[in-house]
């Protein structure tokens, strides 16, 4: 045990040897963050610059057009993407939630079928979401009869996000310490007291966050919605779960197909009012991770 | 007499001091006789815990007293908080514990096919060794127990006589509705002691309760912990012989041993009034354990 380290005189110098590779790493380190920093800023400003001329009311007060883009708008699309967004959450957060619930706290995990379980909404929150895309087709469209419509829409962008709720509210609820649930079992709570009064509540943060970085996922997505009947030329907003319906994905996708260069300055607009609402998404999950946190 | 509410008001003077840790290991101390062990709260008969298939603690037989503190102590990996959780089935939780043997408390099978653990924990509550406050106000900590087991109505008088009972009315009368993580460390031990009788149990296991704490907020505890037993069994397992010797009306003495296949188990060794296992121990492995020589 001793005698592993060389001995050293007793008067040596506290000068230490040069270490090359540590500025190096630091180096490394810091150019990758400004490689992904330079690349947002490049493609916010472009977006912005481009699209600054057309961000005024007339894009959330009119509707799309495809012979006049000084009167076209994205009324429809917007509203469509907000409605989208807010059935799917209505949909996947308490599935999602109770699912997570179960595997934590009731699932025995030394069983094969819970195994079998979790490992598949691992490989499930990896699956193309195009793929979704086809089994909404096939399975809610088609097979349930639902059509191609905004509860098609929703349910489909709820099975593309439910495997990522579920892994992030597994995640928050294995983050509340052990103790808690102890101390209130040791109380003759039972556990589904102990869940509801201790347990969710300590894990709310976290699951918020989840959820919506996951639903800002969902807010993107342009693929499965092509499947599921977005792509039509919608100048009407949504007014029923059985309305056709488009969201913004699809519509700056539309117009960039456009020929006429009014209607990419048009698309740099919506892709501007896109990230706006997933910054106001992303600052809602921020606001309610400070809100709620907890400290042990 | 004096009763709980009595000392609250008027503590005893110099008793923090008097106790103050930091006796000499070899442990003088003034013993008063336990009353002996005519009527059990428990009646622990050959009692063994499994993990899968590996056995812990092995063939324990033991019968704890009423409104008596015992103490359970022994070197880390005896098993003496393993036992300790069988006494409200809070090993029920690990998955694939199992416990052989007999634990009778006041004379019904703690294991048996009707119980209802929610129910025994009702009655055997537990503090455990960091303390672990809810992320709540200080009140809604002493409010959570009886508020899970139905109660309602009263339980701002509830809140105030346990919290009196435990000794920590005065520090806390005026921030009940700050956050319980707020206090300090001995504090919020104090609160857990509190927020478990809040629900009036009729014991109180407790396991290592003071080892995350300072000597002043360990002899804190060590006073409540006196003056609760008048009204509750304490179960307490300690890492810190003095403790055992200062609180306890028996003591248990565990060991780790290794059975001939090379497993390492629990076993429990001498099991006494404290004065006596401390003053002249029955066992060579007891005496070597409280001389020091190991553990």
């Amino acid at each position: 045990m001793t005698a592993t380290l060389p001995r050293r005189r007793t008067g040596s110098p506290l000068r230490g040897r040069s270490r090359p590779l540590e500025p190096v790493f630091r180096g490394l380190l810091l150019a990758s963050l400004v490689i992904a920093v330079i690349f947002l800023v490049v493609l916010l400003s472009y977006v912005l610059i481009e699209g600054w001329g057309r961000l005024d009311s007339r894009l959330w007060e009119n509707f799309p057009s495809k012979l006049y883009p000084e009167r076209a708008g994205a009324q429809s699309a917007i509203v469509g993407t907000l409605y989208v967004i807010g059935l799917t959450a209505v949909f996947c957060v308490p599935v999602g939630v109770m699912t997570a619930i179960y595997l934590e706290e009731y699932a025995d995990g030394e069983r094969w079928y819970n195994r079998m379980i979790e490992l598949n909404v691992q490989n499930l929150a990896g699956v193309p979401s195009i793929v979704y895309g086809i089994l909404g087709l096939g399975i809610i469209a088609r097979g349930l009869g639902v059509g191609r419509t905004l509860l098609a829409a929703a349910l489909t962008l709820s099975l593309l996000v439910l495997p990522v709720v579920i892994i992030s509210a597994r995640e928050a609820i294995r983050a509340v310490p052990g103790s808690i649930r102890q101390a209130s079992l040791a109380l003759g709570a039972t556990l589904w007291q102990t869940i509801a009064r201790q347990v969710l509540p300590a894990a709310v943060p976290g699951i918020a966050t989840g959820t919506i970085l996951a639903l800002s996922r969902a807010i993107g997505e342009a693929a499965p919605l092509l499947l599921l009947g977005a792509v039509t030329h919608i100048t009407f907003n949504p007014e029923s779960l059985t309305d056709a319906y488009t969201v913004l994905p699809i519509q700056i996708f539309n117009w960039i197909k456009q020929p006429e260069a009014e209607f990419h300055v048009l698309a740099s607009a919506a892709i501007v009012i896109l990230l706006f609402i997933l910054l106001a998404m992303n600052s809602v999950a921020i606001w309610l991770r400070n809100r709620y946190q907890r400290r042990w | 007499m004096t009763t709980t509410r009595d000392f609250v008001n008027n503590p005893p003077s110099g008793q923090v001091g008097q106790r103050a840790p930091g006796l000499p290991t070899s442990v003088k101390q003034e013993f008063h006789d336990a009353p002996d062990l005519i009527d059990p709260i428990f009646e622990v008969d050959a009692v063994s815990v499994f993990y899968g298939d590996y056995e812990a603690v092995r063939g324990v037989d033991m019968k704890i007293g009423q409104k008596q503190i015992t103490a359970l102590i022994g070197p880390s990996g005896c098993g003496k908080s393993t036992l300790l959780r069988c006494f409200n089935r809070m090993n029920d939780l690990i998955p694939g514990t199992r416990v052989g043997g007999k634990i009778s408390f006041r004379g019904e099978d703690l294991y048996g096919p009707d119980v209802d653990p929610i129910e025994v924990r009702r009655r055997i509550g537990m503090v455990f060794q960091k303390p672990n406050p809810f992320p709540k106000s200080i009140y809604d900590n002493i409010a959570y127990g009886p508020r899970v087991n139905g109660v309602r109505k009263g339980l701002d008088d509830l809140v105030e006589e346990t919290l009196r009972q435990a000794a920590l009315w005065d520090e806390v009368k005026d921030k009940l509705k700050q956050n319980a993580l707020s206090l300090s460390g001995g504090q919020q031990q104090r609160l857990c002691i509190a927020r478990t009788i809040a629900i009036r149990p009729e014991v109180i296991l407790m396991d290592e309760p003071c080892s995350a704490l300072d000597p002043i907020a360990t002899a804190k505890i060590e006073d409540l912990m006196q003056h609760l037993a008048r009204s509750y069994t304490i179960v307490i397992v300690t890492h810190n012989m003095q403790q055992a010797a200062r609180v306890s009306d028996r003591t248990a003495f565990l060991t780790a041993e290794v059975d001939p296949a090379g497993v390492r188990y629990g076993k429990l060794i001498e099991y006494d009034q404290t004065s006596k296992l401390f003053t002249t121990p029955a066992d060579e492995r007891t005496e070597a354990y409280i001389t020091g020589r190991f553990g």
